[in-house]
């Protein structure tokens, strides 16, 4: 196991150093999030009602942005390839950087969404639950993501395939992220019912994501 | 493999010769068929079928509605089964088949979007809802552009193949989940109920043009995709007889394109 874990460390290491790019997302977030209510206008009651809705797309934005650094910098400098040849099994390879890449890159927006949140005048539970719901279905995306990252590693630009490939299959995440925020903070829709079904959503995710991505990476190197 | 015992086995297709010659004598059957329960179908459908008692003559949109919607799923079960059938057994014509497929699910897609937004507009009002089964359609739609463009994006036709049969099935298990999840966050949205778009039961002088028009669109859609599989295979061919042709003519050159290309 000490393959993976030092692949954990490398990969968390190349993300957070000069070049690796991981708080760009955070970044990025902060933007989308301040450019809304420019555009709905600065009715904070209007506000905080899409609170939850809006830093949502924020991090789901945020996400897709970063993607393609999952797999593209080892397909270039052909670290991917070694990864193949390994002894260790290439799915559970693939759950490693996928969660070096959540961590790097997701989980400063789960950090991140309390403060702007505060921005749209959520209110304190709202912003419990919008953080919490962030928290477990952003795995989610990362899991969906890496699949289309494997897909289009081999492509020079790839970005923008990659986002439309992957945005329908994130439907769910959006439905029942944005319907446990909401549901915690207004009064008859429920909290637990959709944050259970995000909960499955993640998990099932984190199942089939490797497996496909490992799959798609394999057909791209042959 | 060619069995030995004279039977027809699916492993005889493999062959894209004998896949060509095989269609090619079955084509002018399958479209006379075609444009025979399609005229049937749509003289029934425009003639013979009563308008519906509160719909009135709307309700006609229903026989192109309705067979599109199950042809646009019918084509992704398709791509689906072609998709294991490249991964599992390698079978040469099954992403052959699932890359035909897929454009003409798109259009199919599309077709259930405009007629459901055609026949929206004088029954609530609007041409879109965001009902959940609109919604799950455009969904679709987008999966089926996705999946195009992933086609048109990667050159090699056999690495194009594998990854686009990667994220069909990807794509296939997700599908439900997103339907779930629409039906979900639809009925807690928007009140249920507003729209049923037939009774308990269905008549028969509109259950007989639905099923003849459901045959005549099944009937289009396998000449379309034996179509579409025909002129891939060609292009493949052409594509083949240009690498060779490019490597045998510009021998001379091919130590400094190999070098250059390692350069990139």
């Amino acid at each position: 196991m000490s393959a993976l874990s030092s692949l954990f460390i490398r990969d968390l290491k190349l993300a957070t150093r000069v070049g690796g790019g991981a708080l760009m997302g955070v970044l990025f977030f902060l933007i989308v999030t301040t450019v809304m209510p420019f555009a709905i206008g600065p009715d904070l009651k209007l506000l905080s009602q899409l609170g939850p809705a809006l830093l949502w797309v924020g991090a789901l934005l945020a996400t897709l942005l970063g993607l393609d650094r999952i797999f593209q910098m080892d397909q270039e400098d052909g670290t991917l390839d070694l990864l193949l040849l390994s002894d260790q099994p290439f799915e559970l390879i693939v759950i490693v950087k996928c969660v070096a890449h959540w961590i790097a890159t997701s989980l400063p927006l789960v950090l991140a969404a309390p403060i702007l949140a505060l921005f749209l005048n959520v209110e304190p539970l709202g912003i419990a639950a919008v953080t919490l719901t962030l928290l477990v279905g952003t795995p989610a995306l990362t899991f969906i993501g890496a699949v289309g990252a494997a897909l289009t590693v081999v492509l020079k630009r790839g970005g923008l395939l990659l986002s439309v490939l992957i945005l329908p299959l994130t439907i769910p995440v959006i439905i029942f992220g944005v319907s446990a925020a909401r549901g915690a903070v207004t009064d008859p829709a429920p909290f637990g019912t959709p944050f259970i079904l995000l909960c499955a959503v993640s998990l099932s995710t984190m199942v089939i994501g490797p497996i496909a991505a490992a799959a798609a990476l394999r057909g791209a190197q042959e | 493999m060619p069995s030995a015992t004279g039977k027809f086995s699916f492993w005889d297709l493999a062959n894209p010769t004998r896949f060509l010659s095989y269609s090619g004598k079955l084509l002018p059957w399958f479209i006379a068929a075609t444009v025979i329960t399609m005229t049937a179908g749509l003289y029934m459908a425009f003639f013979t079928a009563p308008p519906d008692y509160q719909q009135g003559e709307t309700v006609r949109i229903m026989f192109i509605h309705v067979p599109s919607a199950w042809l646009a799923m019918m084509a992704y079960s398709i791509m689906t089964l072609s998709s294991i059938g490249r991964l599992v057994w390698k079978h040469p014509l099954a992403d052959v088949s699932a890359k035909a497929a897929a454009p003409i699910g798109a259009i199919f897609t599309l077709c259930a979007l405009i007629t459901g937004s055609l026949w929206g507009k004088p029954m609530w009002g609007t041409w879109w809802v965001w009902d959940a089964r609109l919604t799950s359609f455009l969904l679709l739609f987008i999966v089926y552009l996705g999946l195009v463009a992933l086609w048109r994006t990667i050159e090699d036709p056999l690495k194009a193949g594998h990854a686009a049969a990667i994220m069909t099935l990807v794509g296939s298990v997700n599908i439900p989940i997103i339907k779930y999840s629409v039906v979900w966050w639809n009925t807690l949205h928007q009140p249920p109920g507003a729209l049923r778009i037939t009774g308990s039961s269905v008549d028969s002088s509109i259950l007989i043009p639905l099923l003849t028009m459901a045959v005549a669109f099944s009937l289009l859609f396998l000449v379309l995709h034996a179509m579409a599989m025909r002129n891939e295979i060609k292009r493949r061919r052409i594509r083949t007889l240009h690498l060779s042709q490019a490597q045998t003519a510009t021998g001379s050159v091919t130590s400094h394109t190999l070098s250059s290309a390692e350069q990139n």
